[in-house]
């Protein structure tokens, strides 16, 4: 086991980081995919993304007002198709991020409701 | 007119053609750092070899006044020739005539080579530099692609097909090099996309430059649709050259096989790089150029989900195909893309005859919500589909770890493989042992007074009980365990056994993978 130690210093080590699988720890190179990878974030509904990169057609709220549960919030255009996007939840629109004539990326925060 | 004569007017006839584009546009084509198609086409093949047709082929468009315009062969050279002495049907997009676009006669002039191939059973070459369907001629540039992707899928399995990505290749067009076996790229030169930088900025508000949306080293390194990255077309040429040597005419046929020859054991020493510690990091690759002839490894898809190699070499001679974990990236998990990449590999080795050797230590599928949501499950099970349909001789070699699902999945006893070989250093569980001491001792380990150190002992006691190899030769799912450096020569013998192997499958019109 020693001589297998003292064979084991590689002239170039490269940069090995644990990485732990089903409760053990190897030392490894992480991939770039690895660790590009996006973290998990619960759906919050209360928040309103865009789903598809587009431009905002018409803001049918306020801030301020309240809205029920399916009501129509704005229309996001993509790839030549009117979306209509509705809420899911029922409350009061806090703030909206965006506005007609303008164009978002994917996931961007367009509007919040509480 | 004399013989002569018409033989004058012949070859001015072929001046005409051959000139291509004409200087001003191979001058343009040469200034971005390209060959011209025809240059392409005999630096691939044997000197001497190529042999043009369609020569005088004429474009068909009639709107527009494009009949007024000549387009020497129609954009694109088509031909047969040898590589190392081997047929080859080849077809080369030309940049210089109408950017390569792809017109009527220009997928007539590329689904006849097509269809010759198929005839001769030959592999077939494409390369690709050009700019995507013919505007002037509608729907029947449409037609053509329709007719070229119909081909390429018949022909798959059959023939082997390769991509060469040597220009911009947008649209519709990416999806013939998607159906062949290898694509090739050359940096700064391939560019694949379905839709280019400018229509993504007008749509979708998205900046973006054409070698980050889809250069060479995207597809290699990121989309995976790309087999094989290099700095220039000439490097990737004897690429080319090299992996034909490597695989056989067709699906009937067996590769060439070459003198046999020893691994150089100077170089490349199983004692020197083989860590007994299962947790600690190697390349797996020197493990194969210990074993394999000559230490000539031909790995694929190197930049691709690194966490798998894949790759082909030769063991006496013959061609075989390297499936093997990659304990040096991430641990050498099975996630998405190294199952499609393995996946992909082994059906065409099956499809084309090449013996599978699959060298396993890995911990097992990636856990994450991200590997989840992306389909682990659909594209693990590519893996168990692929090993399980297989036919050719199928040996595995387990290394170290061989834990859960991954056992399973890397060509076990249970999907069939011929010979399952084990290393001494082999663990071969359920899981690791610190995660199963921990969920099998679990209460012992809470009610006892230190429960570290009853954590420690029990995570030992299960090492000592489970992390071996003997435990699954018991039971005969592994069927020899053998010493490291005895490998190569337990693998040479089984491929001399299973030399006629014959093995039926259930009569169906095709599986149905999860694809």
């Amino acid at each position: 086991m020693e001589n297998d130690e003292i064979k084991e210093e590689p002239i170039e080590q490269p940069d090995y980081k644990p990485f732990v699988v089903l409760g053990d720890e190897y030392q490894t190179l992480l991939n770039t995919m690895f660790l590009n990878r996006k973290p998990y974030k619960p759906v919050d509904h209360k928040k309103i993304y865009s789903f598809i990169p587009g431009t905002i057609r018409k803001v049918f709220v306020k801030e301020g007002d309240r809205v029920k549960k399916g009501d129509k919030l704005l229309i996001l255009e993509a790839m030549k198709m009117n979306n209509e996007l509705c809420t899911l939840v029922s409350g009061k629109v806090k703030k909206i991020y965006c506005k007609t004539g303008e164009m978002v990326t994917k996931s961007q925060l367009l509007i919040e409701i509480v | 007119m004399s013989l002569r004569q018409k033989t004058v007017d012949l070859k001015k006839r072929m001046q005409g053609a051959l000139q291509g584009g004409g200087e001003k546009a191979i001058e343009k084509q040469k200034a971005t750092g390209k060959m011209t198609a025809r240059e392409r086409i005999l630096a691939i093949l044997d000197d001497g070899s190529f042999h043009e047709y369609d020569l005088f082929v004429e474009h068909a468009g009639k709107d527009f006044d494009m009949d007024k315009k000549y387009l020497p062969g129609d954009g694109v050279v088509t031909g047969t020739g040898t590589i190392n002495g081997y047929p080859i049907c080849i077809f080369a997009q030309d940049f210089t005539v109408a950017g390569g676009s792809l017109g009527y006669m220009h997928a007539k002039k590329i689904t006849k080579i097509m269809d010759h191939a198929m005839k001769l059973k030959v592999p077939l070459i494409g390369i690709n530099d050009s700019g995507g369907a013919r505007i002037q001629e509608g729907v029947n540039s449409l037609a053509g692609y329709g007719e070229i992707f119909y081909r390429n899928t018949l022909a798959s399995g059959v023939i082997p097909q390769i991509s060469v990505i040597l220009g911009p290749c947008a649209g519709g067009a990416v999806y013939s090099p998607a159906l062949t076996d290898f694509v090739f790229v050359v940096d700064k030169i391939s560019k694949m996309f379905i839709t280019g930088p400018e229509v993504i900025k007008t749509v979708l508000g998205e900046d973006i430059s054409m070698e980050d949306l889809g250069g060479a080293r995207v597809h290699a390194e990121i989309t995976g649709n790309a087999h094989f990255f290099s700095e220039s077309e000439n490097d990737c040429f004897e690429q080319i050259k090299k992996l034909m040597s490597f695989i056989p005419w067709n699906n009937t046929k067996k590769a060439e096989s070459f003198p046999p020859e020893k691994p150089r054991h100077k170089l490349f020493k199983i004692d020197d790089v083989f860590p007994t510690d299962s947790k600690k990091p190697y390349d797996v690759r020197k493990i194969i150029m210990a074993i394999c002839d000559d230490s000539d490894f031909f790995e694929v898809q190197e930049l691709f989900a690194a966490n798998i190699v894949i790759g082909f070499a030769r063991m006496d001679g013959q061609t075989v195909g390297f499936v093997a974990n990659q304990p040096m990236v991430l641990a050498g998990v099975l996630d998405v893309d190294s199952s499609d990449k393995a996946a992909r590999f082994i059906r065409f080795c099956d499809a084309f005859n090449i013996p599978l050797i699959t060298l396993v230590d890995l911990p097992g599928y990636l856990p994450g919500v991200d590997q989840e949501h992306a389909g682990v499950i659909r594209h693990g099970a590519k893996v168990l589909y692929a090993y399980s349909e297989a036919t050719v001789p199928k040996i595995t070699i387990i290394l170290r770890k061989a834990y859960g699902g991954g056992y399973i999945a890397m060509c076990s006893n249970h999907l069939r493989a011929d010979f399952v070989f084990a290393w001494p250093t082999a663990e071969i569980a359920v899981m690791g042992p610190e995660g199963a001491a921990n969920i099998i001792f679990r209460s012992e380990i809470l009610g006892s007074t230190n429960p570290e150190e009853t954590r420690k002992k029990k995570i030992e006691e299960y090492k000592e009980k489970f992390a071996n190899p003997y435990v699954a030769a018991a039971y005969g799912y592994v069927d020899a365990v053998v010493e490291p450096n005895k490998t190569r020569e337990y693998i040479l013998h089984s491929l001399e056994i299973s030399g006629h192997k014959h093995e039926e499958r259930p009569v169906k019109k095709h599986g149905i993978p999860p694809f």
